[in-house]
């Protein structure tokens, strides 16, 4: 469609129920209790940011006590008081600040904030639809994971402290009150939180599939749909069946932890308490269903990185993204094996030996659709014209830090590897980077790509570049030499490590690790700076597509209203990855198909 | 004080990089924005091939610096151990190769194809025939490691041999409480509510007629090199993790369910003392699952020695059922006897009425 006849559509419907809103817009309706997928989707991506200082806040407060085990830290007393005393972090805060960091920067920085966003903000522009399927649900959904945040933000502050013992919160410690002092009533905020938390993903999840299905352009058929667009959907397919899964667990745990019921508990015995009467239940059940949300969770934050670097990589490589079926397939195998493989967190639990080979096998099949992303991402790269904008070199970033950290998950899927590496520090190191870093760099690639349609200016270039240097660097410096602490057996959630004649002879690396996670934490700053400096007086965009992309997110207006078009939604006649085909840079997927133009 | 200067001055950091990111914008714009492009992918293209390279350097020196601090510097102190170093090489060698090639393959092709106006991109959608390839590679190499790891998998958890010693294993906040058969080599039952932290810290039913000899010791466990030992493993509270990383084993400790692992130990710890010239090494036990605030303190020691010097430590060693009810030892008796029928008369009447009792709930 051309732009005259858009804006004659404009004009003739200018009445149009699309446009409507804008007129008798509070700042309630616009700001905060907003229906708008746009403004929902900054408003988790915002949340999110302000969850991932917090945790990333928390990291480093965690790992001051590891690099610096000796040192005392006067000013950590005047902030934390009592869970700092004499300037150390005592052993009850770092457990509920592990415990904390690994809670909210799984569901709510990975999760909420980065499928949050980018499913809200790309699917309706991206699919040519004016809003979501139920722009309610929407916003409900949102309030859910802000009051989730608020449940788990004040769990920080009871008297005996947040939960302490892992963000897997396996039972029988997270069950009883008395085996530590996390399991408390911080324990029954930190269940609250994450049952609000599962209604919410809950909402958008359902939300993001009616949309794909139901709310696409005409001419949009499924496999004209982006990348981006098919990640989303499987992974809010993931959500939407594992999710509940993790509810129901949640619900059994508050019933052993206030109600006498012993689905987890058996023969327990607590120091200073006594026998406790519960008999008959497992705690091994809940790591089963934890971990059934847990495993297809990893790719609940990978595969809307993956779908967004896809895009990222073809759109800046001025190639069409190679493989579009196979990565297509690859998406579709990894959603449904990720469903297959949740007992290889469990090698250890004391599991049937043939039941765990059966697992090893379901997880190193994994690696062979991941294999074949890799591979045609660099195919990919191969003889294009690349443009390193910051968003470009994040997903190169993502690309090196999933094959990193995806070769170790060969080494752990294998039973007999794991047997010895579970639980220490090689695994800290495998999922910061294929899971934590890699989402992140995802995650940064999508803010740097679409910031100028959320809000019309442009980032920073040089901080972006000075932001991703750093970090990229940063990221492997902190992360490569865990592998080799995790080879010489080193556990992971130690406070200290100076009792162990085989650990403690890593105090330098600590240190050296310590160092490099505070840098890289204040070059976060950085880009927080550019971040909000730029929404309001970045330099302007003045190209409605400024990176000359074919997807239909850049035919709406510079800064788009609620209803995305002003006129009639476009009509899609081509998928979305024609760039450099027949000489011509790009034909976006608008544009009808020549009469002399071959086909891809 | 300190802390406020060094707030400042990362302050006035963060101010003086943003004056200059800010300052190049503006030079951008100045140049035009197709000069600034170009000149912004000719720097970060070639810091792509600076990275690859000083990448590749940072993990030789990690290597350099850090390897020989990991097990693997020396011999593994279990015939376990000795298969997973061979299992180790192989998966490093596999995929050693595949992170070189393809992280050199990427940066390459990001230094090689920055954008330069004379080049025409390859309109390159997708083969059939590539993709088949580089989907059947990666699932061949996959089924090698897969047979090496399931028949590693299969004999590290099959059964023990019939000539191992048995331990009993029981992990609680935060500590090890081992427990020898005696010379029945028959554990006697036990149930949990007869727990006692003073005199039978694993909850041992004592009317059993195998109970009276079990043997408990806390914190240390003595085991003897060459021969096969099996722990059965359980907990008291919480789930623990017993981890031999000497030996590269480790198996969780649940409460209710009881679990097992095995091991050939290889070295006694004196040898170990001498391989890694370290003269206070010791074989640890660390918890490996996350169980409260004392985790990180939850240390056992495996003594590794030599036949008769188990012999001699096992000779010390008294059954725990005459630390529970001293006047039953013969030792004890004989010196009470001594003493007199005062004292007898009185430890007498601090005995449990009896343990039928407690028989009479116990479940097993």
């Amino acid at each position: 469609m051309s732009h005259e006849a858009a804006l004659h559509t404009h004009e003739s419907h200018g009445h149009d129920d699309h446009g409507h809103h804008e007129h008798h817009d509070t700042f309630l309706t616009k700001y905060v209790f907003s229906q708008d997928h746009k403004m929902i989707a900054k408003q988790f991506l915002i949340t999110g940011m302000v969850w991932a200082v917090l945790g990333g806040l928390m990291s480093v407060l965690f790992r001051l006590q590891l690099g610096y085990p000796e040192a005392s830290f006067p000013w950590l007393e005047s902030i934390l008081g009592k869970w700092a005393k004499g300037g150390q972090i005592t052993p009850e805060a770092y457990y509920a600040l592990v415990t904390t960091h690994g809670t909210v920067l799984v569901f709510f920085v990975l999760t909420a904030g980065l499928s949050g966003t980018f499913a809200n903000f790309l699917i309706p522009l991206q699919i040519g639809a004016r809003d979501m399927a139920s722009p309610f649900m929407n916003m409900l959904s949102y309030w859910f994971f802000f009051t989730a945040s608020i449940v788990m933000l004040s769990s920080m502050f009871v008297e005996t402290g947040p939960f302490s013992g892992g963000w897997t919160a396996y039972p029988p410690l997270s069950a009883l009150h008395d085996a530590s002092p996390g399991s408390k009533s911080g324990m029954d905020l930190w269940i609250i939180a994450m049952a609000l938390f599962v209604v919410s993903s809950l909402l958008g999840g359902l939300n993001y599939i009616a949309t794909i299905l139901n709310m696409r352009t005409k001419g949009m058929s499924m496999t004209r749909l982006p990348l981006t667009i098919w990640a989303l959907f499987f992974t809010a397919v993931l959500g939407v069946l594992s999710f509940p899964v993790l509810l129901s667990g949640l619900i059994l745990l508050i019933f052993d932890r206030n109600f006498g019921t012993s689905f987890y508990l058996s023969d327990i015995y607590v120091n200073g308490v006594g026998a406790l009467s519960n008999e008959g239940g497992s705690a091994i059940l809940f790591q089963h269903l934890f971990w059934f949300l847990g495993h297809p969770e990893v790719y609940i934050i990978l595969l809307p990185a993956m779908g967004m670097v896809s895009e990222i990589m073809s759109v800046n490589s001025r190639k069409p993204i190679f493989g579009y079926m196979a990565m297509l397939g690859s998406l579709f195998a990894i959603a449904v094996l990720a469903f297959l493989v949740w007992a290889h967190h469990m090698f250890v639990t004391g599991l049937n030996p043939f039941l765990g080979s059966v697992f090893v096998l379901l997880t190193l099949l994994i690696a062979v659709p991941s294999a074949i992303k890799v591979f045609n991402w660099l195919t990919t790269l191969w003889r294009g014209n690349i443009r390193f904008t910051p968003g470009m070199l994040f997903a190169i970033g993502f690309v090196s830090l999933f094959i990193s950290g995806g070769l170790t998950g060969i080494w752990l899927g294998n039973a007999a590897l794991d047997i010895h590496l579970h639980d220490s520090y090689f695994v800290i190191a495998h999922f910061h980077i294929v899971m934590g870093v890699a989402s992140m760099f995802g995650m940064f690639a999508g803010v740097y790509h679409w910031f100028p349609k959320m809000y019309g200016r442009h980032l920073n270039n040089s901080l972006g570049y000075i932001h991703f240097w750093v970090t990229m660097a940063g990221a492997y410096l902190i992360f490569w030499p865990m592998h080799y602490q995790g080879l010489a057996g080193m556990p992971r959630r130690y406070f200290d490590f100076s009792i162990w004649e085989s650990f403690k002879q890593f105090a330098d690396l600590n240190r050296f690790i310590s160092t490099v996670a505070m840098i890289v934490f204040a070059t976060q700053i950085l880009f927080l700076i550019n971040f909000f400096y730029s929404i309001f007086k970045g330099r302007k965009v003045t190209d409605p597509n400024p990176w000359k992309s074919n997807t239909l997110e850049w035919t709406t207006p510079i800064n788009p209203g609620h209803g995305n078009w002003p006129g009639e939604i476009p009509e899609v006649h081509r998928w979305p990855y024609d760039y450099g085909k027949d000489g011509v840079d790009f034909i976006p997927q608008d544009v009808p198909v020549g009469e002399h133009e071959s086909s891809h | 004080m300190n802390l406020y200067l060094s707030i400042a001055i990362i302050a006035l950091i963060f101010v003086v990089i943003f004056q200059i990111a800010k300052a190049s914008e503006y030079v951008s714009i100045l140049k035009g924005e197709e000069n600034s492009r170009k000149q912004n992918n000719k720097i970060n293209g070639f810091l792509m091939i600076v990275f690859l390279v000083l990448g590749f350097v940072g993990i030789y020196v990690c290597n350099e610096l850090y390897f020989g601090k990991t097990l693997l510097a020396y011999e593994a102190a279990s015939v376990q151990g000795d298969k997973w170093d061979e299992m180790f090489w192989i998966t490093l060698a596999v995929t050693g190769i595949v992170f070189v090639a393809t992280q050199v393959i990427l940066f390459w092709f990001s230094y090689k194809y920055q954008e330069d106006e004379n080049r025409k991109v390859f309109f390159f959608a997708h083969s059939t025939k590539l993709e088949l390839i580089w989907t059947a590679i990666p699932a061949i190499t996959l089924t090698v490691l897969v047979i090496f790891g399931l028949r590693n998998w299969f004999y590290f958890t099959g059964d023990a041999p019939k000539n191992a010693m048995v331990v009993e294993v029981t992990g609680k906040q935060f500590g090890w409480i081992f427990r020898y058969p005696g010379k029945d080599a028959v554990f006697g039952k036990k149930y949990y509510k007869n727990i006692d932290p003073a005199t039978n810290s694993v909850g041992i039913i004592w009317d059993d007629k195998y109970a009276q000899d079990d043997i408990l010791t806390e914190q240390t466990m003595y085991v003897v090199k060459g021969q096969p030992v099996k722990l059965i493993i359980g907990s008291r509270d919480v789930i623990h993790d017993v981890g031999l990383t000497a030996f590269r084993l480790k198996m969780d400790a649940v409460p209710g369910i009881p679990t097992t692992m095995w091991f050939t130990p290889k070295f006694t710890t004196k040898e170990m003392r001498e391989k890694t010239g370290n003269p206070n090494y010791t074989y640890e036990i660390s918890c490996d699952q996350m169980c409260g605030n004392g985790h990180y303190s939850m240390k056992g020691i495996i003594e590794v020695v030599e036949q008769e010097e188990y012999d001699l430590w096992m000779a010390k060693q008294k059954a725990q059922y005459y630390t529970a009810f001293p006047e039953k030892d013969p030792e004890e008796a004989a010196k009470a006897a001594d003493a007199g029928g005062k004292v007898k008369a009185a430890e007498a009447a601090k005995v449990p009425a009896d343990s039928t009792a407690k028989v009479a709930t116990a479940k097993m």
